[in-house]
């Protein structure tokens, strides 16, 4: 990749954006169509788009393997756990309400905090699925093609 | 019933009758198909059928986006599509990514064990193994391993 | 409607059914995001005996048929999501997390030598996630969500196959097979929750089976009940759609088999009788049909097609795998019967054989441990070189023939006596010539065990105390639940009871 010079100007200046954009998604779900899983993806693009112009090693120093695996466990956490902190005010499992003293706020943050979980874990699981497939010895080399 | 199948229910069920095809095409290609990628393709179709059906299911003839208008003055005229199914099928479609992924990261390993993906390939390598213990283990046993 | 408003203070004992999936499914996570090998196994130890002590206390609540009902995120069903503890799933609950305490008690000596040190920790993790999704099955009152669940366990228990591959390449093409089957199974299973969202405009089973029994019959709801009964099938492995079976078990991890063949058929069978027995009413005569012309020939063809494929193996584990598909054809029998009787034994033979084969192939997972694989001949003389792990075997293929005093006998029991209630006398002879077959290849292993000679240069040891434990644990309690019916018996039939009497 080392000619592609569109090619790596492009691409350097997309990520930026794409997570932005990402980060837009995510935010801005509670008022319009969005929301963890299309977040996690985009986000997920911006470094996978990263990958594929610069090659594996570059990315995964940026995002290593296993932040990758933290984050997904972590994210899976944060859904869970914001149910149970419901539990632990005296509401049932997942009961937003309970997160403040209006419940309509309450689920609000309820609501975000399960999105930031989902988007959270969708990033890092697509960005997984990347790296086992990317990761694997390829059977032609490039020059091959 | 027998008497229903006018042309208008023909037309009027279109959707059913793609959601049909498209399963029983998903369902041909699992079977038929002996390339495992295709089979994952194959799989893939079939779910995608399901989600046609579920999304049929939740038209409203005139029904619009059951998303309320930001000052919540909700005119009761109004007739919203139902978005229950939309739901249900929005977990199904992550079901179906994550089988998907499963699937490919599976048929890498296979690849990587018996160097194809074609499945009278493996099946033959199989048998030679499973030929290979019956002389070892089974012929002492008078019956096949 | 939504904000628990009208929520009084909560206990801790109100939220046990929820308490039930959410602890394996925080403890999931937590594995991977720990990081260390030591702590794994205590924390996924620790989750499930959590959930077998909710599981219990769950159970003895409900023995006199009462019902407890759970509400997700404060949304009262038919809406939100209900989970719906009655006899029938606390039983199935208590039988799940029963068994993968026990075996995850075994699994620590016997993953730390079998699977690579690498992917322990997402090993630990992948059976915390098969277990959510098998308890969330059996407490879900909705019907989406068991399909949530039922893929959260099926997505886990592919990989768990799969991880058999470091010592047989061909678990990889097991789990695929079953991976194609099984997702072709779920796919299936919506395509019917699907068509009976069309037809009722509900997800709450309780809700479904009241619509449909003032609907009555009509073609969306048969194309429905055919759709969950075949998908559920091949979740149960019913004897043509057993094929993904025999693989699978023999080729994944032998800890991963015991925990399969103890559970992932069980709770899918406890879907097929929820589904048919409450939720479509037994009064729905396609159903009876289906029953008696489909189910009942099936079952009896698995109970001797399966047995006397077992018979002719050389591997034991794929004899068990076998052996499994057969015994899966006198739960399905207990079925057919569509009485209290034969619904009863279902459920008891439900309990006692997932005991009973899980100390079997735990027993195996000691024989491979030593001598590598679990082939027969591999295993001559080793009653006497592993002399309690022998034993132990023994004890569970009495179970497994259903000899007097072992707690197969009572489930063949009640079984032939709800098929004489019935009037079925040839059904009751073939289930004892079926369990004549059972007394063969068992026999073949004991004779392998206690009556050759072990070969110049084997040298066996007995594998340490903290896999025996587990093995016996299953092994006593098969029998003890032959000797002292009271909990399964009594349990069993306020199951029967709170399943035949729909909601």
């Amino acid at each position: 990749m080392r000619h592609h010079l569109i090619l790596r100007v492009i691409t350097k200046l997309l990520v930026g954006p794409i997570m932005l954009f990402a980060l837009y998604v995510q935010f801005h779900g509670d008022f319009s169509p969005g929301g963890g899983f299309q977040a996690g993806v985009i986000f997920a693009v911006a470094f996978i788009l990263y990958g594929i112009v610069f090659g594996l090693h570059k990315v995964q120093h940026v995002f290593p393997p296993w932040l990758v695996h933290k984050m997904m466990a972590l994210g899976a956490l944060i859904y869970a756990g914001t149910g149970v902190v419901s539990l632990f005010l005296n509401h049932t499992y997942l009961d937003y309400s309970a997160l403040a003293h209006h419940p309509e706020h309450g689920q609000h943050y309820g609501i975000f905090a399960v999105e930031l979980g989902v988007g959270v874990t969708v990033s890092a699981v697509m960005v997984a699925i990347y790296y086992a497939f990317a990761a694997r010895p390829p059977r032609l080399s490039d020059e091959e093609w | 019933m027998a008497s229903g199948f006018t042309w208008d229910f023909i037309v009027g069920h279109l959707n059913y009758w793609m959601f049909i095809v498209l399963m029983m095409t998903g369902f041909y290609i699992v079977v038929a198909r002996g390339n495992l990628v295709k089979k994952i393709a194959g799989l893939n179709i079939f779910q995608t059928s399901v989600f046609m059906l579920y999304i049929s299911i939740g038209k409203v003839t005139g029904g619009t986006a059951p998303i309320f208008p930001a000052d919540m003055n909700i005119d009761p005229e109004t007739v919203y599509s139902n978005p229950v199914p939309h739901v249900l099928i929005l977990t199904a479609i992550v079901v179906g990514v994550a089988t998907t992924a499963l699937g490919l990261a599976l048929i890498v390993r296979i690849r990587e064990e018996y160097d194809t993906i074609e499945e009278d390939v493996i099946l033959e390598a199989e048998r030679k193994i499973a030929a290979k213990e019956n002389r070892a283990y089974g012929d002492a046993m008078g019956g096949r391993a | 409607m939504s904000a628990g408003s009208a929520t009084a203070t909560l206990t801790l004992a109100q939220h046990l059914p929820v308490l039930q999936v959410v602890v394996p499914l925080l403890a999931a996570p937590l594995c991977v995001l720990l990081g260390s090998r030591k702590l794994v196994w205590p924390l996924a130890f620790i989750a499930s005996a959590i959930t077998f002590l909710i599981a219990t206390l769950l159970l003895m609540k409900v023995l006199d048929g009462s019902v407890i009902s759970y509400h997700i995120g404060g949304w009262a069903p038919p809406l939100g999501i209900e989970y719906r503890i009655d006899a029938a799933n606390a039983f199935v609950l208590f039988l799940v997390s029963g068994i993968s305490t026990i075996v995850l008690l075994y699994a620590r000596e016997y993953v730390a030598a079998i699977i690579p040190p690498a992917s322990q920790l997402l090993f630990y993790a992948c059976f915390l996630l098969c277990l959510t999704g098998l308890l969330g099955v059996a407490a879900t009152g909705d019907a989406f969500n068991t399909f949530v669940f039922l893929e959260i366990s099926s997505l886990s228990t592919y990989v768990l196959i799969a991880m058999g591959a470091g010592r047989d390449k061909r678990a990889l093409t097991a789990a695929f097979d079953y991976l194609i089957m099984g997702t072709i199974g779920a796919t299936f299973f919506v395509i019917g929750i699907g068509l009976l969202y069309m037809a009722t405009g509900t997800l709450n089973m309780a809700d479904l089976s009241d619509r449909i029994s003032d609907m009555g019959d009509n073609r969306t709801v048969r194309a429905a009940f055919a759709f969950i009964v075949v998908g559920m099938g091949l979740k149960v492995a019913i004897y043509p759609l057993h094929l993904w079976l025999p693989n699978a078990y023999t080729h994944a991890p032998s800890v991963v088999t015991a925990f399969l063949a103890a559970t992932a058929t069980k709770v899918a069978i406890y879907v097929l009788m929820r589904f048919m027995f409450s939720v479509f009413q037994p009064g729905f005569v396609f159903e009876t049909y289906t029953l008696e012309f489909v189910i009942l020939p099936f079952a009896i063809l698995a109970m001797f097609a399966a047995s006397i494929v077992a018979v002719f193996q050389t591997n034991l584990k794929r004899m068990l795998a076998y052996s499994s598909i057969a015994q899966i054809g006198y739960m399905l029998l207990g079925i057919s019967f569509i009485t209290k009787t034969g619904l009863t034994a279902a459920i008891i033979h439900l309990f006692n054989h997932g005991i009973t084969k899980g100390a079997l192939f735990m027993a195996v997972g000691a024989y491979v441990l030593r001598t590598g694989n679990s082939f027969l001949d591999r295993l001559e003389g080793l009653g006497k070189a592993m002399p309690w792990t022998s034993a132990a075997f023994v004890i569970g293929g009495l179970s497994l023939i259903g000899v007097p005093g072992t707690a197969g006998f009572i489930s063949k029991w009640v079984l032939i006596t709800a098929a004489i209630e019935k009037g079925w006398w040839l059904v009751a002879v073939l289930i004892v010539a079926s369990s004549l077959l059972a007394v063969i290849y068992i026999w073949k292993v004991i004779e392998v065990l206690y009556m050759r000679e072990v070969p110049d240069g084997a040298h066996h040891q007995e594998v340490p105390g903290s896999m025996l434990v587990p093995i016996w644990i299953l092994a006593l309690s098969s029998i003890y639940f032959g000797f002292d019916t009271s909990l399964t018996m009594s349990a069993a039939n306020t199951a029967a009871d709170s399943l035949l009497s729909g909601f």
